[in-house]
């Protein structure tokens, strides 16, 4: 049992012990699960620490055979990609919990223990190298976050629930499938052997079957990511969903599915993911500029920023879709950012939210002047978010929109435009929500961040800047593993290659500083 | 090893300090701190230049790399040449006067320590933006100091007007941004490399419409920050800004960043003709233009803010027709007297009691002697009065645009004109006259008159005293420049009648002018409404979008189309999802046993599938 076994066991082990806790002490219930997931955060850093950087290989790794008959393995490990998206997951765990604390008063023990059977589910999702595995862990993550949203949510929280799951099983379903198929072909779930096979030759598909399952694939993450037209779930459930809710999924949850697109759909299906890449791309650019057209138009403050997560995970597809280093680079990286970022505003709004007991922004105003530490805090995951540099969305957007530009300089040009719309809906927001004159309504209720808030914000107001200003300490695993799957999804890629090739870059030798 | 780093660092410590703990600190520590950070970079940035000595070759510090993805590369580092060392010692100079100033004007102000944190940020931004050796890290200068401009702009953030203006500045400069990011990512795509060094070396052997497409989109980033035409528009909102601001940022030095960095890609320019042809004529345009409008104005700080925009105009002319020497002559003349003059103005505003429009002042020259006389220094200095600075600078523009084209110097001459105009109608209907206000008014502290004092020197001599051409020499390639008496003769006559026709109508027969306007009807009406381009950008473009993104995109597409194909398929499952229902208990324990129950159904599935191969 190594490290990541650990790291996977405890959410489960907490969420298990937590069902024998008694039920009239609520402060035990939420005082133990915080202590399991910060456990698990304080775990997952020594996955960090012992990860070597320059490996494209799994790290971590844990494989036996879990099921003889059909085989199934219990295959996990970490490669660059999925190393910080378990960091993301068990970082933002105990921070959910920590808001939660005061606003969840019914069913405490159940609504903390999903918390920490949903981080199970994400950190399997993000370990698991068995097709099979893996989804179970998709499926692991579902069940939790329709709880939350169907029992802690608000008003229209079962039409959110409800939405959220159907949306999600239909592109699952056809995922399950698709797994079934590669199974029948290949004799086995474990991935691994899939890709050894699929590299070696003893596995194909036909041009028409690679299609199909692709899509099949593909449609599942979509849903997820969402892209554009798939993502009308999405501001629903953020709006129905409790801040906790809102959080896991907003900076976790989406990133399965456009982890999915990088660790399945590249790998497996290269020919037919290079052949969608154009219409993707054009789905993707399409997300970017539209949900931030109808972002800036959002009465209500959630819904907002739900629909800037359609514009920036456009950002992320964009990336994946262009083939190149840059854009792989961008793409995790922006994952990674979203997560922080866009995290940091839904905890941000859900402080609003408990003061004011509204979401809708004309019920705000003049909030500077009687909380000055929540509208800085607002104001820095503002400017985070918008791409400012030092700030960390300006590296991943950088990277994304650089890579598309080598693939296809049209592409960056149309997606550049969704830089100049999240600042306009963000500081739109920020002036009415923050600027003006106060009401009384708005008054009476605003006090400054407490003791709690503090901690549960700077982390990540930290990590804003970290990341902007010093991402060297996050890329250098991504940058191996994003080459290596470089080179996987060059592999049986038929002749007609629609995504340019990058140009050669040529460092030319720094002559100037020869001085 | 010079450690330039510590110039941007010490205005980010004060920054720091004063956002933190300014709240908690006396108001002498966080004027300490805040000017005496800026002092500090101030003197780092003399040392390192001393120390340097004559600066022939760049002097480069590399510290260490940003973003490294494959065989691309960013790094921190930092660069000075004798261009950098002009612009660090401006922006720290101000810079430091500014601040010394701020002291006093905003002494009574509610957020001190939260303007001098703001004040400071911008400090440090704007020297990462000279001091940046690559374009991404100039960048990161270009977008923070937008930032400050944004925060300082809405400072009064519970005056509605200040904060609209604020996200106007933001979101017009981010437009110009859309431009200057395509073309990094151009460069990219065709140099490999952001470095200046790398970028500048291979710039001649590129094909000349790549290096037109990156200079164009250069100048789409510079227009937006150096507010010019037709991205101008925010510049005048963000007077609303407190005086200081408008002098450090929105005169002396963040606007002239375009001009700095078309003057540092000077290389790209040359080998793009078409594209410097496009930068003079966006120049010169945009310099007449501005100075129309200004002409009208009747607040006393939008006539300023005008007269930066029309002068912004002027250094992209020189820069535009090649002499960028020139364009960074007028860049460090302009600093000095735009600030002196928004000081000035700002000075006036004080002793007025907050009044900003011009028909309530007058007479105020024996009430605040100290701000007329170094105010008239400034005004002397814009309207090229010979041996002021701006005379040299201005002059060495208009030879070079005859140089290039004749008719250019001929619209830079009348725009000389109008300038010498606007400026002395502000100084004779604020000076002189009765005094036409309620308020009484008082002569500043010395924390604001010392520092108008030095900027009216500089005004008077600096001009004489530092000659950018000469210093800059080598680094640009040679415009046949030369003496031409006649041509200087004109620029300098041109000034004196526009000084003449401002005395006539404002002093020796007050009222005509309004009589000018009445008759001139419409046409008065057009130019004080600033030919309505706010309004024709809100019908064509702003308004549109909103009422598009509402109606069209999210009641149509997203609720409407999309929601309804979805609801559609979900109430036919509604069927199915009754029957599910009995299984929702809510109890968790159950529905894990329905997870497993669920996953066995599945793998037995597909076990008979596996037999049925």
């Amino acid at each position: 049992m190594n490290l990541l076994d650990i790291v996977l066991c405890t959410p489960l082990a907490g969420f298990l012990l937590t069902l024998f806790l008694p039920r009239g002490k609520p402060q035990w219930v939420k005082a133990f699960t915080l202590a399991v997931s910060i456990a698990a955060f304080a775990l997952s850093i020594g996955l960090a620490m012992g990860f070597n950087s320059g490996s494209s290989k799994l790290q971590f790794v844990t494989d036996f055979i879990w099921n003889a008959s059909p085989e199934i393995h219990y295959h996990v490990g970490l490669d660059g990609i999925s190393l910080w998206l378990v960091i993301l997951s068990t970082l933002l765990t105990p921070i959910a919990i920590l808001v939660s604390w005061r606003s969840i008063d019914n069913r405490v023990k159940e609504f903390f223990g999903l918390l920490l059977l949903l981080e199970f589910g994400l950190v399997g999702v993000f370990a698991a190298f068995d097709l099979f595995l893996f989804y179970i862990f998709w499926e692991v993550c579902l069940v939790p976050m329709y709880f939350l949203i169907g029992i802690w949510g608000h008003e229209r929280r079962i039409y959110a629930a409800v939405k959220f799951f159907l949306y999600t099983m239909a592109g699952s379903v056809l995922m399950l499938a698709g797994i079934i198929f590669i199974y029948n072909r290949a004799g086995t779930f474990n991935y691994s052997s899939i890709l050894d096979m699929l590299g070696s030759g003893r596995l194909s598909f036909t041009t028409g079957e690679e299609m199909l399952l692709f899509l099949a694939f593909f449609l599942a993450f979509a849903i997820k990511v969402p892209l554009f037209p798939l993502h009308t779930w999405l501001p629903d459930a953020h709006v129905e969903a409790p801040t906790a809710g809102s959080l896991m999924l907003a900076s976790v949850m989406l990133k399965m599915g456009t982890y999915g697109l990088i660790r399945f759909c590249l790998p497996m299906f290269p020919g037919a993911s290079r052949q969608c890449a154009p219409w993707i791309v054009i789905l993707a650019i399409i997300g970017i500029i539209y949900g931030a057209l109808v972002a800036l138009v959002q009465p209500n403050m959630k819904k907002l920023v739900a629909y800037s997560s359609v514009s920036h995970l456009g950002f992320v597809v964009l990336g994946i879709f262009s083939f190149t280093q840059m854009g792989l680079d961008g793409a995790v990286y922006q994952m990674l950012n979203h997560g922080i970022s866009t995290g940091a505003l839904f905890i941000v709004v859900g402080f609003l939210y408990q003061r004011r007991h509204s979401l809708e922004i004309k019920d705000y105003g003049g909030v500077a002047t009687v909380a000055p530490w929540l509208s800085t805090a607002f104001l820095i995951t503002t400017l985070a978010s918008i791409g400012l540099p030092t700030l960390n969305n300006f590296v991943g957007e950088f990277l994304v929109l650089q890579g598309s530009a080598q693939a296809n300089f049209r592409w960056t040009v149309f997606a550049s435009l969704g830089v100049i719309l999240s600042a306009c809906y963000m500081l739109w927001l920020y002036q009415r929500v923050f600027f003006g004159e106060t009401p009384e309504g708005v008054r009476h209720h605003m006090h400054d961040l407490n003791l709690r808030e503090w901690v549960a914000i700077v982390p990540l107001i930290i990590l804003m800047a970290w990341m902007g200003t010093g991402p060297q300490t996050f890329l250098p695993p991504v940058s191996s593993s994003t080459a290596h799957l470089l080179e996987q999804s060059k592999m049986n890629v038929p002749l007609r290659v629609h995504a340019a090739p990058a140009p050669p870059i040529n460092v030319v030798a720094e002559a100037r500083h020869a001085h | 090893m010079q450690n330039l780093w510590l110039i941007p660092a010490f205005p980010f410590a004060g920054f720091l300090a004063n956002g933190i703990f300014g709240r908690r600190l006396p108001k002498m520590a966080t004027n300490f701190i805040a000017v005496g950070s800026v002092l500090l970079a101030f003197a780092w940035a003399l040392k390192t230049i001393f120390t340097l000595g004559d600066l022939n070759a760049p002097y480069v510090e590399h510290y260490f790399t940003w973003i490294r993805s494959g065989e691309f590369h960013v790094d921190y580092e930092f660069m000075v040449d004798r261009l950098t060392a002009i612009m660090l010692l401006i922006v720290t100079g101000i810079g430091s006067l500014i601040h010394i100033y701020a002291t006093g004007y905003m002494a009574h102000e509610e957020g001190y320590p939260r303007f001098f944190a703001y004040f400071n940020l911008f400090m440090f931004f704007m020297l990462t933006l000279v001091l940046a050796d690559n374009y991404l890290l100039l960048f990161v200068g270009w977008e923070g100091v937008g930032l400050c401009s944004y925060l300082l702009i809405g400072f009064y953030f519970r005056k509605r007007s200040a904060t609209t203006a604020g996200n106007k500045a933001f979101i017009v400069n981010r437009i110009g941004d859309f431009g200057f990011s395509l073309a990094i990512f151009l460069i990219v795509v065709n140099f490999g490399s952001l470095n200046f060094g790398t970028v500048f070396s291979a710039a001649p052997g590129k094909p000349e419409a790549t290096l037109t497409a990156i200079a164009l989109l250069l100048l789409v980033g510079a227009c937006g920050k150096s507010a010019q035409f037709p991205l101008y528009v925010w510049l005048p909102d963000a007077m609303e800004g407190p005086t200081p601001v408008s002098a450090l940022i929105h005169a002396a030095t963040m606007v002239t960043a375009g001009v700095y960095v078309i003057a540092r890609s000077s290389v790209i320019y040359t080998h793009a003709p078409a594209a410097m042809e496009v930068v003079a004529v966006v120049g010169l345009f945009t310099a007449v233009f501005a100075a129309t409008i200004g002409l009208v104005q009747n607040d006393i700080k939008k006539v300023f803010a005008y007269s930066t925009v029309s002068q912004l105009g002027y250094m992209f002319l020189g820069v535009g027709v090649g002499a960028f020497s020139s364009g960074i002559y007028h860049l460090m003349t302009h600093a000095f007297f735009k600030a002196l003059l928004f000081l000035g103005a700002g000075s006036v505003i004080h002793a007025c009691g907050g009044e900003q429009d011009m028909r309530e002042m007058g007479g105020l020259r024996s009430k605040i002697p100290i701000t007329f006389y170094t105010l008239l220094c400034g005004a002397l200095a814009i309207s090229g009065f010979p041996f002021f600075s701006g005379f040299y600078s201005k002059d060495a523009i208009l030879l070079a645009a005859h140089h290039h084209a004749p008719w250019m110097y001929w619209v830079g001459v009348i725009t000389a004109g109008m300038t010498a105009f606007y400026v002395f109608r502000a100084m004779f209907m604020t000076f002189f006259g009765k005094y036409r206000g309620h308020h009484h008014p008082h002569e500043s502290p010395p924390s604001m008159w010392i520092p108008l004092a030095v900027l009216a020197a500089l005004s008077v001599f600096g001009g004489f005293l530092f000659k950018v051409p000469t210093i800059l020499g080598t680094m640009f390639p040679t415009v046949e420049e030369g003496e031409d008496i006649a041509l200087m003769a004109i620029s300098v006559a041109a000034g004196l009648i526009g000084i003449g026709i401002a005395y006539f109508l404002y002093v020796v027969r007050p009222g005509l002018a309004d009589t000018i306007a009445a008759r001139a009807g419409g046409l008065y009406k057009v130019v004080y409404n600033k030919y309505f381009v706010d309004e024709i950008y809100d019908a064509t473009v702003v308004n549109p979008l909103i009422t598009g993104s509402r109606t069209v995109l999210w009641r149509g597409i997203d609720a409407g189309l999309i929601d309804g194909i979805v609801n559609g398929v979900g109430s036919q499952s509604k069927g199915i999802g009754g029957i599910l229902k009995l299984l929702q208990s809510g109890n968790i324990r159950s529905y894990a046993t329905w997870v497993v129950f669920g996953s066995v159904v599945v793998i037995v599935a597909m076990g008979i599938a596996g037999v049925a191969r």
